[in-house]
């Protein structure tokens, strides 16, 4: 792990030691003999005149890993931005996952349909910096410290909190924190969504539900004794998904709130809490990769998610755009979107950093089976 | 390559020598060539893929040789119980199975209706290829808590669930391989017992043989390396099985598929590719090992069918 730090680190320096010199490319930017592949931002009305000119002319982006439907409104943010500046989308494995965006990065190499752009788990990013291209969109300033890379190597874009989704249908009264699913009434219809050393949501709800028992983002151990508990009693449904969800098995599911509404979709009896005991949100990040074959439109299809309408699309798939503090207070948020989010619980949300995540990761990995399975 | 030089300057004797040299030759390569192709795709399809995995698995993700992923693998902790979990399944799915699967085929190859036979070898057919996730919703809605099977049962005070048993768990998943397990093994162990001729047991029973007799000395003899061998293969497909296992219990069984799902496929344990590897190695050498052991006991027991 920390050696892995240090790498991330290193890359880290040389990226911005590159940077001094890129700068100077920018500059030149209406030039056609632009090499995108080094630049490292744009400025003004010239410098995206000249990003959109490069990406037409290279006609077509690749993306990994966007789902067509749901999750945060890929699917509507992509026909827009194909709308807007006439670029094509390839989008391979649409229901992959971070590590098959990185395999899909070291593989492809040097391959016209290598990824040009990714939306990977931060800590895909942070170990895999020497992949990524340094690159800051112009609203560089509004995305928060802390949830981005200093030399703009990955920089975060949506995200949303730890959710409790329930079938009114099926649960006469709800929970709304996570001590409430351990009443007896809820028998049989818990789940979260996926396997906590597969899936981020599911390892998000373990660590949700560690900050309710006691525990805190350097000790995510309560969270799967919480879980072993709910296994013993028999509340606890493994295998829980929106399938489940949706077919009756598991009429509670935690999940992120923002892809709950994919539940909603399909029922409408569907209601969505963030629990009052736990304040847990993770943000997924964007990269652009060093070797994208289509270096300008990687660049722009950054700016235009970062730019207000981008933003605000993610809004509209309930999930929470990282500018979302500063577009309210600039008052360029769509606020008939905002006002569907499920209440944002009470209190500061404090984020794990990596070294807390990879603690707890590797927690997850060695004692969910173990706990969890053995309580059953 | 003409022949005409080679005959014409060779002496007297020796050329008849390099005749039926050549004719050796020719009978190998008549044997050899048709197998080419296939030995070209066990390269491709097997060798390549396990030089690769062997490979990686003793590399850092930087590319230098190192035995941490091994060692990390051995040293105890949810990797060791990883493959003992699923060496305990693949074994209970091909045991149980097997028996099962054998007295089946054997009361369908006694049916004198051929087109019986045939409905069900089409039947095991499509059952042994039923897998994945659907199976898994499929034991889910019949099984589950809430399942239409529970409940009938449930009506005869037989409800699984109130008698400590679960589908989420072990015991459940292992009654999920059997919906798989058992038509793969009436396939596969169908040809053998058609080989079973009913003019070895006339036999036996004209020398004075009882049933039983048969069984112990003809029957079983006969039977028990392609038993055995169909077993293995049990074991294999047990072995290796992931998404049902994963759909229905989400990770809270440790099996060694699983958790190298959770590190070449995840979106939680990222940068320990080499160690995914390693046990991809050690996956292959538990089936290798399985494998031989076949090969030898199969030597041991079919001894006597040798001319």
């Amino acid at each position: 792990m920390l050696n892995k730090l240090k790498v991330a680190t290193a890359a880290g320096v040389l990226g911005s030691l590159a940077m001094g010199l890129t700068i100077v490319g920018s500059s030149a930017g209406a030039s056609s003999m632009t090499n995108w592949s080094t630049v490292q931002s744009v400025s003004g009305t010239k410098g995206m005149a000249a990003l959109v000119a490069a990406a037409k002319a290279e006609g077509s982006i690749n993306v990994i890993t966007l789902p067509l439907q749901g999750w945060a409104n890929y699917g509507v943010i992509m026909k827009d931005f194909t709308k807007k500046y006439g670029i094509k989308i390839n989008d391979e494995n649409p229901n992959g996952s971070s590590q098959d965006e990185i395999t899909a990065v070291i593989n492809d190499k040097g391959r016209a349909a290598a990824p040009d752009v990714l939306d990977v788990g931060t800590s895909y990013a942070v170990e895999n910096a020497k992949l990524l291209a340094p690159y800051k969109v112009q609203t560089w300033n509004a995305i928060p410290t802390g949830t981005k890379s200093p030399t703009g190597r990955w920089f975060d874009d949506y995200g949303g909190y730890v959710s409790i989704g329930c079938d009114t249908a099926k649960v006469k009264v709800c929970p709304t924190s996570f001590a409430q699913l351990t009443n007896p009434m809820y028998k049989n219809q818990v789940g979260i969504n996926g396997d906590p050393t597969q899936a981020s949501a599911a390892f998000s709800a373990v660590f949700a539900a560690s900050l309710a028992n006691g525990g805190s983002l350097n000790n995510i151990e309560p969270g799967i004794k919480f879980f072993a508990s709910l296994n013993k009693s028999g509340n606890f449904v493994p295998g829980g998904s929106a399938a489940t969800a949706v077919a009756g098995t598991t009429p509670i599911l935690i999940w992120w709130d923002y892809l709950q509404n994919g539940i909603q979709a399909n029922l409408k009896t569907w209601k969505v809490i963030i629990p009052t005991d736990a304040n847990y949100a993770a943000y997924y990040s964007q990269a652009i990769t060093a070797d994208a074959p289509h270096p300008a439109a990687a660049r722009l299809w950054e700016e235009y998610l970062y730019s207000t309408v981008g933003q605000n699309l993610f809004l509209q798939g309930y999930a929470r755009p990282i500018e979302l503090a500063s577009m309210i207070k600039a008052g360029t948020v769509n606020k008939t979107w905002l006002k569907l989010l499920p209440a944002s619980p009470k209190g500061v949300t404090t984020y794990p950093t990596l070294p807390q995540l990879a603690k707890a990761k590797a927690t997850v990995a060695a004692n969910w089976a173990s706990e969890v399975g053995a309580a059953g | 390559m003409t022949t005409t030089p080679d005959t014409a300057n060779s002496p007297r004797g020796v050329g008849g020598r390099s005749l039926t040299a050549r004719a050796a030759l020719w009978r190998h390569t008549r044997t050899f060539v048709p197998v080419l192709p296939f030995l070209a795709y066990v390269a491709l399809g097997l060798g390549v893929p396990t030089y690769i995995i062997a490979n990686l698995a003793f590399r850092t993700r930087d590319g230098h040789l190192t035995m941490h992923n091994l060692s990390v693998i051995t040293s105890g902790g949810q990797y060791l119980l990883g493959f003992e979990t699923s060496i305990k399944l693949a074994f209970v799915t091909a045991l149980i199975p097997g028996v099962v699967g054998t007295l089946i085929a054997y009361a369908i190859a006694q049916s004198e209706h051929e087109s019986f036979k045939r409905v069900i070898a089409a039947a095991a057919g499509v059952f042994a290829n039923f897998g994945g996730v659907n199976l898994a919703f499929m034991f889910v809605a019949a099984l589950g808590p809430a399942g239409i099977a529970s409940g009938w049962l449930a009506h005869l005070h037989l409800n699984p669930w109130s008698h400590g048993w679960s589908l989420y768990k072990f015991s459940g998943v292992a009654v999920v391989y059997m919906y798989f397990q058992v038509p793969l093994m009436v396939l596969v162990i169908t040809p053998a017992l058609n080989g079973l001729r009913p003019q070895w047991r006339e036999a036996a029973a004209n020398l004075g043989a009882s049933k039983w007799q048969f069984w112990r000395y003809v029957g079983l003899p006969v039977l028990m390396p392609p038993v055995l061998g169909s077993m293995f293969l049990l074991f294999g497909s047990g072995f290796s099985a992931y998404a049902t296992t994963e759909a229905l219990t989400g990770g809270t069984i440790a099996l060694t598929p699983i958790q190298i799902g959770s590190i070449l496929q995840g979106n939680v344990i990222s940068g320990q590719e080499n160690v995914g590897y390693a046990l991809g190695l050690g996956m292959i050498v538990i089936l290798l090992v399985s494998v031989i052991a076949y090969a030898l006991l199969q030597r041991r027991t079919s001894r006597w069918l040798r001319p």
